[in-house]
């Protein structure tokens, strides 16, 4: 062993300033989230100030997501100590992706939330917001696993937050089970974390894909397993899905709009990322819990919405049956698979915050939040009721809407994989694709298309209040159906990406630790 | 002394979902204190277990004079406290207002979110 040189494992040069581009979109996020708590006292400031930093997140995020596409996943660590010592941050493809959709996603909530909230309101939603946002990019673009909890608390917490803006009763009752849940998953993810440092000695992402095959493969599948469960709590998969549906219809439709749209997928994405690219082998072991629990929600989820009269609380069980697909993906790890779990991720990311939206824009024009007292809304809004039935196809992926393609890629991987999973999962895609179009039209129906029940009623709306909130919903709706109708960009998007995922070894070059020995 | 700790974050993580398992929202939060405090032990027991002894390797050396325990689990732990300690909080006060709101502590009586007479599918059509 040669004399101990500090400056060894320190990094010597300077990071280039193009490079910042990776964390400049927490940094924006961490720092407008801390001005909006202190200007909190004149909401339209806020407003402002949130806008401008969102649009300044997507554009760094844009520019993240061209580099990352022509020259490969790109590396940052932090505080000077090389990988594996210093916390490092790694964008990929995927990850890239992810964090934009999440903030394109944003700026539509903020722009809806604009029109639903009262005038004058100083109740810190824009500085939560963002903190939100900030959770979530940090969770799409870390390379490090308890940095990845770190993300996930700060989510947490500001989703809390959010969930009981306002302190209705009602919402305090979902809280209390969000919350109870959530910060259990969480302590699992934790102890998974502890016992996988104590086999490994490391949290660098790249550096555990180096380690685990030399490890006991018994130990390193039991933390994948406990992986599974948390994240799957996370995400809202069968059976630890009775969360969601008790909790994400109490607050304002905005704020369940946002965290529908970013949670479960962060839940989604942690397990397409640990599982699939971290620790393949252990996912090997535990394939058939996989396919079992894919299959289940997507079949127990859409069911769940065929039951339901709440509207939003049906939602919430479409938002379900959505992880089930990307759970699809995590079970088939083929090149299809993997590719139709991420553009399943991003479609979801959209189109489910796109119909929670409209179900506030229903409930508004309605005053009700349960379908049984709704009805005849097509009289008094046709643009809604289209609104709202291209959201209903696109979730259960019907063409040519943007969730049809990751659907037939998992169909695509399924069959190709063969066997009993294989068709096991097929089937489980196609019967979810039918009861989802039946809950959807259910729901589409009895809002929009039956005579008014006796006693519902059209309740007349401020005019500004609509259009804000009307217009921020169709332009995301527009997105969706642009992007299911020229997918190219997407696809290309999918063609580098993917196989990031399958063979990691650009990743792990760009963390730089390619070569050096563990 | 490796296994006694392990044993005790066994008994700690049984102990806290036991816990957990009960309706009653206090017993689920002592539940929840349990359970995160059974992980920052298990994350502590990682580290390796000496008696006192500074991390720091003396000049002219390549390593740390004698045994001493790994630093960096217990900055884990730190992090963990701290963050467990802020949302336990604060789930202690949530729980606090739901029971002022909604006059319950007990998860069977909290149905304000999930109504129980909801009539059955073929009837809410």
């Amino acid at each position: 062993m040669g004399t101990f040189v500090l400056t060894d494992a320190l990094i010597q040069t300077t990071t280039a300033v193009a490079d910042w581009v990776l964390v400049l979109p927490l940094i924006l996020a961490l720092l407008g989230a801390a001005a909006a708590l202190m200007l909190r006292k004149t909401a339209n400031l806020c407003f402002l100030l949130a806008m401008l930093v969102v649009v300044a997140i997507i554009a760094c995020e844009i520019t993240l997501l061209l580099r990352v596409f022509e020259s490969g996943p790109l590396s940052m660590t932090m505080g000077k100590w090389l990988p594996p010592f210093g916390i490092s941050f790694v964008a990929d493809l995927f990850g890239a992706g992810f964090a934009l959709a999440a903030s394109v996603v944003t700026l539509v909530v903020l722009v809806y939330a604009e029109g639903e909230r009262g005038q004058g309101v100083d109740d810190n939603f824009h500085a939560m917001v963002l903190l939100l946002l900030a959770g979530v990019t940090g969770s799409f673009l870390t390379g490090d696993l308890f940095n990845l909890y770190v993300w996930f608390e700060v989510m947490l917490i500001a989703s809390f937050g959010l969930m009981v803006l306002g302190g209705r009763p009602l919402q305090l009752d979902g809280a209390v089970k969000y919350g109870f849940l959530n910060f259990l998953a969480t302590a699992f993810f934790l102890l998974a974390l502890g016992l996988l440092y104590g086999l490994l000695g490391t949290l660098n992402m790249a550096d555990i894909l180096r380690g685990a095959p030399l490890a006991n493969p018994a130990a390193i599948a039991t933390i994948a397993g406990i992986l599974l469960l948390a994240f799957g709590m996370k995400a809202a998969a069968f059976p630890l899905n009775a969360w969601l549906p008790a909790s994400y219809h109490t607050p304002p439709a905005a704020i369940s709009a946002l965290l529908a749209g970013l949670l479960t997928k962060v839940g989604a994405y942690a397990l397409l990322r640990s599982l699939v690219v971290v620790l393949p082998a252990s996912r090997d072991l535990l394939e058939p819990v996989l396919v079992a629990i894919a299959a289940a929600t997507l079949l127990i989820a859409p069911l769940g919405a065929i039951a339901e009269t709440n509207l939003r609380r049906a939602i919430g069980f479409l938002v379900i049956g959505g992880i089930g697909s990307v759970l699809a993906g995590v079970a088939v790890p083929s090149l299809e698979g993997v590719s139709g779990a991420g553009l399943y991720v991003f479609h979801a990311m959209l189109t489910m915050t796109a119909l929670y939206l409209v179900a506030g824009l229903i409930e508004r024009a309605t005053g009700a939040t349960d379908t049984r007292h709704m009805g005849g809304l097509y009289a008094a809004s046709a643009p809604l009721s289209i609104l709202f039935l291209v959201l209903i196809l696109a979730t259960a992926g019907v063409p040519p809407f943007l969730g049809f393609w990751p659907k037939l890629l998992l169909l695509q991987a399924s069959l190709g994989q063969g066997g009993w999973s294989g068709g096991l999962l097929a089937g489980a895609l196609l019967i979810n694709a039918v009861l989802t179009l039946i809950a959807g039209s259910r729901l589409w129906a009895h809002v929009f298309w039956r005579p008014a029940p006796g006693g519902a009623t059209v309740l007349p709306m401020a005019r500004g209040a609509v259009w804000t909130g009307f217009g921020a919903t169709a332009a995301l709706a527009a997105l969706i159906v642009a992007a299911g109708l020229w997918p190219n960009g997407l696809f290309e998007i999918l063609a580098v990406g993917a196989p990031d995922m399958i063979d990691p070894a650009r990743y792990v070059e760009a963390v730089g630790l390619a070569g050096v020995a563990p | 002394m490796d296994y006694v700790l392990a044993a005790l974050v066994g008994c700690f993580i049984a102990a806290g979902i036991y816990l957990l398992l009960s309706r009653s929202v206090i017993r689920m939060l002592l539940g929840l204190v349990v359970f995160g405090n059974g992980v920052n032990l298990l994350i502590f027991t990682a580290g390796r277990l000496t008696r006192a002894a500074a991390p720091i390797v003396p000049a002219g050396l390549n390593q740390p004079d004698g045994p001493v325990a790994n630093p960096l689990p217990q900055a884990l732990i730190l992090t963990a406290i701290v963050i467990g300690f802020a949302v336990f909080s604060f789930l202690l006060v949530l729980a606090f207002r739901a029971y002022q709101t909604l006059d319950a502590d007990n998860t069977d009586t909290m149905r304000v979110a999930e109504p129980v007479d909801e009539p059955n599918p073929p009837l809410s059509y």
